[in-house]
C-alpha cells in the first residue's frame, strides 16, 4: 500500500492545519496532504478515495486548487454504495461548477441514480442536479425530473420540484412539460412539497404567459383557501415559528398570489379578503410575522387596485418606518421605493421620516433612504429637501459623501426653480464636498453661470468669498478661478450688485492674490494651476495696473517641471510682454457657452454622422452663429493645450474649456472647423521641436477669428476658413516673440495651394476614396494625406476600418478616422502621413484593405494604390 | 433566489460555502474576500442587510460565526433571516448546541444538512423535524454500510490467517 495514503485521517489533517502558526506552515501541510492525495489517486486506491475527497473539500474551502480531485468525485458517484455516492455528490457540488466540461460526464450516472431503488440515492442525484446542472443536462434529464414529481415519497417530490425550477431557469422552453405536474403539487398536504410546488408554479408563471393564465383560472381559489387554512391553523409544533404556522409557506403563497393577481381584476378580487386578514391579523412583534407582512404589502401593492387594502398596506409601512429595528426600517424604505409608482402621494406623506433615515448611522439604510428621497423630489419640494440634504452633507460620513453629493447635484440641477438658487446650492455643495463633484457637474455649473449674464457679478463675488473661506475643495477652486478670470472686473467694481448681497470690497490686487495663492497652494493639481495661469493672463488685461505683478507670477512657472505649466508660463509671459496691443482682444471674455450643445454632449446624444458638409449651415445664418462661437473658442483653448501630443492633454483641454463643448455636435457644419483644428494639431505634432511655437500661432489665430466673428451675422465654417488668411499679419507678429521664426504656415488645408493634385485612390460601386496631399516645406520627405471615404450607397456602413500597408522604404502613420460609421451618401475623413525615404527615386505605393458592415454583414475590399503623384 | 451561502468566522476564515449560481474559483475567492471585509466591519446594531453589486447580502451573527446569504434585489430579506435561523436551529439540534469546532471537523455534515434545506437556492423544507429525520436515516445508511464492510473484511482477514 502507498506509504502516504495510509497516513492521516481527516480530523488529523484539520488539526494539523489549525495548528499551523503561519500561512507558510499551513501551505506546507496542505502541500504534503495534496501530494499524498495525488499519489493515492494515481494508485487508484479505492479504500481511501472517500477520505481523500473529504480532505480535498476541506482544502478547497481554504482556497487551494483542487481540480485534480474532480475525477475522483465521478468515480465515487459511479460506485455502488450509498456512503461513496453521498460524499461523491457532495464533492461534485463543491469542487465543480456548471461550466466545467467534466460535469457532462456525470449526466449518465445522474440518470441511473435517479432511477435507483434506494430513494435516498435518488435524493442525492436530484440535489446535485438542482444545484449545479447546466442547460444541456437540464434538457437531458428533464423527463426524469418530471417523472419524479409524482414519486411516492414526498421527500423526492419536493426535491424534484426544486430541480424543475433550476431546469426552467436554464431552459425556459421546458416549462411547458412541468405545468401540469406543478399544478398537481398545489393540492399536496406535505408542507415541503407544497412550498416547493408553489415556488415551481411561481417560476413557471414568470416564463410562460400561457401557464400564468392556466394557473390563474384553475388554481387561484385553491391557493386562497390554502392560505386561509394555514393562516387560521391551530398551533402545530412542527412548523411553528414564533407563534406562526410555517411563515415560509405563507410567504410563498403570497408571492404566487401576487403573480396571479397582477393585471387581473378577477383574481385580485378573489384574494382581497385573505390579504386583508393576513395584513391585519399577523403579529408584528417578531421577525417571522414582519416577513409575512412585508410580503403581504408587496402583494397588495402589486395586484389590481383596491383602495381599502392599499391604505392598510401603506399604514403597515408607516408602522415599519417608525420601528426601532433597523431591519424593519430598511425593508420599509425598500417597499416604499417600489410603491412609489403606485401611490406616490402616500409615500410623500412619509417624507420627513425618510429624510431622517438618510441621516441614520447605518450605511444600508442611508443608501436606501437617499435613493427614495431622490425619487421623491419634485419642483414643489426641491428647496426644503435640498436644504436638508446639503446641511447633512457637512456632517455625513466620508464614504457616503460621494453618493450624497452626486444625488444633490442631480436634484438641484433638475428641479432648480431659478438660476440664482441653483448657483447658490451648487456653491454650497462645492464648498462642502467639492472633491466629490464630478467633472460634468461643475462644467454644467460654468455653463449656467455664463448663460446668466445678470448673475455674473453675483457669482464671481460669491465664489470669491467661498474661495477665501476654504481652498481645500479642488472643484470649488477651479470654478472660482475660472469665474475670477472671466469676471474679475465685476468682482472689483461690484457690478450688478443684487439686493440680497452683502457689499464686499475687493481690490485689484486682492483678486491677483487669491489666484496667486491657488497656484502656490500645495493641493492644487496641474489642471487647476493651468486654469489659474489663464485667469492671471485675463486679469492682467482687465487690470493693467497689475500687469507687472501678474507677469512676475506667471514668470515664476517658467521653470516648472510640468511641461504644461512651463509652456503656458512662457507663452503668456510673451503675450504680456510683447503684445500689449492685441492682448485685450486675445483674452476677451468667453462667449456664452451653449447650454443645448453642452447638455446634448453630456447625454451622449451625439449624432452618428456630423459631416453633412458646410453647405446647409450657410442657409441658416442665425442658427450657426451661436454654435460657431463656442466652437471657435474651443479651438483656441484646445490649441493652447496641444503641446503635449497625448490624449490626456486633449482631455485636459476639455477640462479647461469647462465642458465637452469642443466636440463637433449636433450642429451641421461644425465638423469642418474642428477637423481643420485637428489638422493643425496634427501638423504641429509632426514638426518636432518648434511645435509650441506653431501652437501659439494656432491659438492666436483661433482667437483672432473668434474676435472678428463674434459680431458677424454669419460665421459658418466656410467663411471661417476663408477668413483665416487675414490672420497671418498679426500671427507673424506674435510668432517673433517666441524665438526663431518658423516658416509661416497656413492654417487650413484648403489654403495650402494644393501643389499636388488629388487622386481617386479607389472606386467601386459602393465606395470612393479620395486622397488629398500636402507637404511641409521643411520636410519634403513626408506627405500628409487626407483620405476622404465617400459612401455611394443609401446604406450606412458601420465598423468602418481602413488599413494600409507600404513597402519598407516608406513609413506610414495612420490616424484614427473621424468616425467608424459611414453614413448613407456621406463621407468620413482619415489622415495619414507617409514618409518616403527614397523620395524622387521611388514613388509611393500602398496596399489597402477596407472592412465595414452593412446591416451587420461584413464586407471586405482590398486594392493597391499606384496612382500617387510621382514627386511625392 | 439565494445565489450563495457563506459561513465566515470572526477572524475571516471560511467555514462553509455553497454556490447556487456559477462563479469561477477566482470570483469565489474575490467575493469571499470582499464580503467578509464589509460584513465583519459592520457594527452590532446595524441592519442585517448589505447592498452589494446589485444584490443583497443578508447576514446574521451567531456566536463567532457569520451566516451570510446573497439574494436578489426583490427577494424578501426578512424571510432569508428566518431561513438562516432555521438552518442554525437544525444544526444546533443535530450537533447538540453547535459550535464553530463542530462545523470545522464535521464540515461535510453541515453541507449535508444544508442540502436538505436548500436546493437550487430555494427553500426545500420548513420542518426542522423532517430535515433531522432524513439526515439521520442517511447517516444510518452510512453506518450500516461501514459495519458491513468491516465484517466482510474481518471475515476475509480471518480466512486468510
Amino acid at each position: 500500500m502507498n506509504p502516504f495514503s495510509s497516513g492521516t485521517r481527516l480530523s488529523d489533517m484539520i488539526r494539523a492545519i489549525r495548528a499551523s502558526k503561519t500561512a507558510a506552515e499551513e501551505r506546507a501541510v496542505v502541500r504534503k496532504e495534496c501530494a499524498a492525495i495525488r499519489a493515492s489517486i494515481n494508485e487508484n486506491d479505492q479504500d481511501y478515495r472517500h477520505r481523500d475527497l473529504a480532505k480535498l473539500m476541506f482544502i478547497h474551502m481554504l482556497g487551494y486548487p483542487t481540480h485534480f480531485g474532480q475525477m475522483e468525485c465521478l468515480k465515487l458517484i459511479a460506485s455502488p454504495g450509498f456512503p461513496e455516492k453521498r460524499i461523491g455528490y457532495l464533492g461534485l457540488m463543491l469542487l465543480l461548477d456548471e461550466r466545467q466540461e467534466v460535469l457532462m460526464l456525470v449526466t449518465n450516472s445522474l440518470k441511473q441514480d435517479m432511477n435507483h431503488t434506494n430513494q435516498y440515492i435518488v435524493g442525492l442525484a436530484l440535489c446535485a442536479l438542482g444545484n449545479i446542472c447546466s442547460a444541456e443536462m437540464a434538457r437531458d434529464l428533464a423527463p426524469e425530473v418530471e417523472r419524479l414529481l409524482q414519486f411516492r415519497d414526498p421527500n423526492i417530490r419536493k426535491k424534484a420540484a426544486l430541480c424543475a425550477i433550476r431546469i426552467i431557469r436554464k431552459v425556459p422552453d421546458l416549462s411547458e412539460n412541468f405545468t401540469n405536474p406543478a399544478a398537481a403539487l398545489l393540492k399536496e398536504k406535505h408542507h415541503g412539497v407544497l412550498i416547493t410546488g408553489v415556488h415551481l408554479c411561481t417560476e413557471i408563471c414568470t416564463v410562460s404567459p400561457e401557464a400564468l393564465e392556466y394557473f390563474r383560472k384553475k388554481c387561484t381559489e385553491g391557493l386562497v383557501k390554502t392560505l386561509k387554512d394555514i393562516a387560521n391553523s391551530p398551533y402545530s409544533p412542527e412548523y411553528d415559528v414564533a407563534g406562526i404556522t410555517d411563515p415560509f409557506l405563507h410567504i410563498r403563497l403570497l408571492r404566487l398570489l401576487r403573480v396571479l393577481g397582477q393585471g387581473d381584476a378577477e383574481a385580485s378580487d378573489c384574494m382581497n379578503d385573505i390579504l386583508a386578514q393576513v395584513a391585519s391579523k399577523t403579529e408584528s412583534n417578531k421577525n417571522a410575522g414582519n416577513a409575512i407582512l412585508y410580503e403581504c404589502v408587496q402583494t397588495i401593492m402589486s395586484i389590481e387596485e383596491n383602495g381599502g387594502l392599499r391604505v392598510l398596506a401603506i399604514n403597515i409601512l408607516g408602522k415599519f418606518l417608525s420601528n426601532r429595528d433597523n431591519n424593519i426600517r430598511y425593508v420599509a424604505l425598500n417597499m416604499l421605493m417600489r410603491s412609489l409608482t403606485v401611490d406616490s402621494q402616500a409615500v410623500q406623506r412619509h417624507r420627513a421620516t425618510i429624510l431622517e433615515c438618510v441621516k441614520d448611522s447605518d450605511a444600508s439604510i442611508q443608501k436606501r433612504a437617499l435613493e427614495l428621497i431622490y425619487n421623491l423630489v419634485n419642483e414643489n419640494n426641491v428647496k426644503p429637501l435640498a436644504k436638508e440634504l446639503i446641511e447633512y452633507l457637512e456632517v455625513s460620513e466620508q464614504d457616503f459623501k460621494e453618493d450624497l453629493t452626486a444625488k444633490i447635484c442631480s436634484i438641484v440641477e433638475k428641479f432648480a426653480p431659478e438660476k440664482i438658487w441653483y448657483i447658490d446650492q451648487m456653491l454650497k455643495v462645492l464648498s462642502e464636498a467639492g472633491n466629490y463633484v464630478k467633472e460634468d457637474v461643475w462644467h454644467a455649473l460654468i455653463v449656467v453661470i455664463t448663460n446668466a449674464s445678470d448673475l455674473h457679478g453675483y457669482s464671481v463675488r460669491a465664489l470669491y468669498r467661498a474661495l477665501q473661506a476654504s481652498s481645500e475643495q479642488e472643484t470649488l477652486v477651479r470654478v472660482a478661478i475660472w469665474c475670477i478670470g472671466e469676471y474679475a472686473d465685476l468682482l472689483v467694481n461690484n457690478t450688478g450688485m443684487l439686493d440680497l448681497e452683502d457689499p464686499i470690497t475687493v481690490t485689484e490686487s486682492d483678486a491677483v492674490d487669491i489666484v496667486e495663492a491657488t497656484i502656490k497652494h500645495h493641493t492644487s493639481d496641474v489642471t487647476t494651476k493651468a486654469m489659474a495661469l489663464i485667469a492671471l493672463l485675463k486679469i492682467s488685461s482687465r487690470f493693467p495696473s497689475c500687469s507687472e505683478r501678474v507677469k512676475s507670477i506667471i514668470g515664476q512657472n517658467k521653470g516648472s517641471f510640468v511641461l504644461e505649466l512651463q509652456q503656458r508660463s512662457l507663452e503668456f509671459s510673451s503675450v504680456i510682454q510683447k503684445h500689449q496691443n492685441i492682448r485685450s482682444s486675445l483674452v476677451e471674455r468667453m462667449p456664452v457657452l451653449d447650454e443645448a450643445t453642452f447638455s446634448g454632449r453630456r447625454a451622449g446624444s451625439l449624432p452618428a454622422s456630423v459631416s453633412t458638409s458646410g453647405k446647409s449651415s450657410i442657409g441658416i445664418p442665425n442658427g450657426v452663429v451661436k454654435a460657431a462661437a463656442p466652437l471657435v473658442d474651443l479651438l483656441d483653448l484646445s490649441s493652447d493645450d496641444t503641446p503635449a501630443p497625448t490624449s490626456s492633454s486633449v482631455n485636459f483641454l476639455q477640462d479647461l474649456l469647462g465642458g465637452d463643448l469642443t466636440q463637433p455636435s449636433a450642429q451641421p457644419g461644425t465638423m469642418q472647423p474642428s477637423n481643420a483644428g485637428a489638422d493643425i494639431l496634427l501638423d504641429l505634432l509632426s514638426i518636432g521641436s518648434p511645435a509650441p511655437v506653431q501652437n501659439g500661432s494656432g491659438s492666436t489665430n483661433g482667437d483672432l477669428l473668434s474676435v472678428q466673428h463674434n459680431n458677424a451675422p454669419i460665421a459658418s465654417i466656410d467663411t471661417l476658413s476663408s477668413m483665416s488668411p487675414t490672420a497671418p499679419s498679426s500671427m507673424m507678429d506674435l510668432l517673433d516673440g517666441f524665438g526663431p521664426t518658423p516658416p509661416p504656415k497656413s492654417v487650413t488645408t484648403e489654403d495650402k495651394a494644393p501643389a499636388y493634385p488629388s487622386i481617386v485612390a479607389f472606386e467601386s460601386n459602393s465606395l470612393k476614396i479620395e486622397f488629398n496631399f500636402t507637404k511641409q516645406p521643411e520636410n519634403l520627405q513626408s506627405t500628409d494625406i487626407v483620405a476622404t471615404f465617400t459612401n455611394l450607397t443609401p446604406n450606412v456602413y458601420t465598423d468602418f476600418l481602413f488599413q494600409a500597408a507600404v513597402p519598407k522604404y516608406l513609413q506610414l502613420h495612420l490616424d484614427p478616422a473621424s468616425s467608424n460609421s459611414l453614413p448613407a451618401n456621406g463621407n468620413i475623413k482619415q489622415t495619414m502621413r507617409v514618409t518616403n525615404s527614397q523620395r524622387g527615386k521611388k514613388p509611393i505605393v500602398m496596399r489597402m484593405r477596407l472592412g465595414y458592415k452593412i446591416d451587420g454583414k461584413d464586407v471586405l475590399e482590398e486594392g493597391q494604390i499606384n496612382n500617387f503623384p510621382r514627386e511625392l | 433566489m439565494i445565489h450563495f451561502v457563506l459561513l465566515v468566522s470572526r477572524q475571516g476564515k471560511v467555514r462553509l460555502t455553497k454556490w447556487y449560481s456559477p462563479y469561477t474559483q477566482k470570483e469565489r475567492s474575490k467575493v469571499i474576500r470582499e464580503l467578509s471585509g464589509v460584513i465583519l466591519s459592520r457594527g452590532p446594531k446595524l441592519c442585517n442587510f448589505v447592498e452589494w453589486r446589485g444584490y443583497k447580502v443578508v447576514y446574521k451573527r451567531y456566536a463567532s460565526l457569520y451566516f451570510c446569504m446573497c439574494i436578489d434585489e426583490d427577494d424578501n430579506e426578512l424571510e432569508v433571516l428566518e431561513i438562516i435561523h432555521h438552518f442554525v436551529e437544525i444544526l444546533d439540534r443535530y450537533f447538540g448546541s453547535v459550535c464553530e469546532l463542530d462545523l470545522i471537523f464535521h464540515f461535510h455534515k453541515a453541507y449535508y444538512i444544508l442540502d436538505e434545506l436548500l436546493i437550487a437556492g430555494e427553500l426545500q423544507e420548513s420542518s426542522k423535524k423532517t430535515v433531522a429525520r432524513i439526515i439521520s436515516t442517511q447517516d444510518q445508511l452510512v453506518e450500516a454500510a461501514k459495519e458491513e464492510a468491516g465484517s466482510i473484511s474481518n471475515i476475509i482477514a480471518q480466512a486468510t490467517k
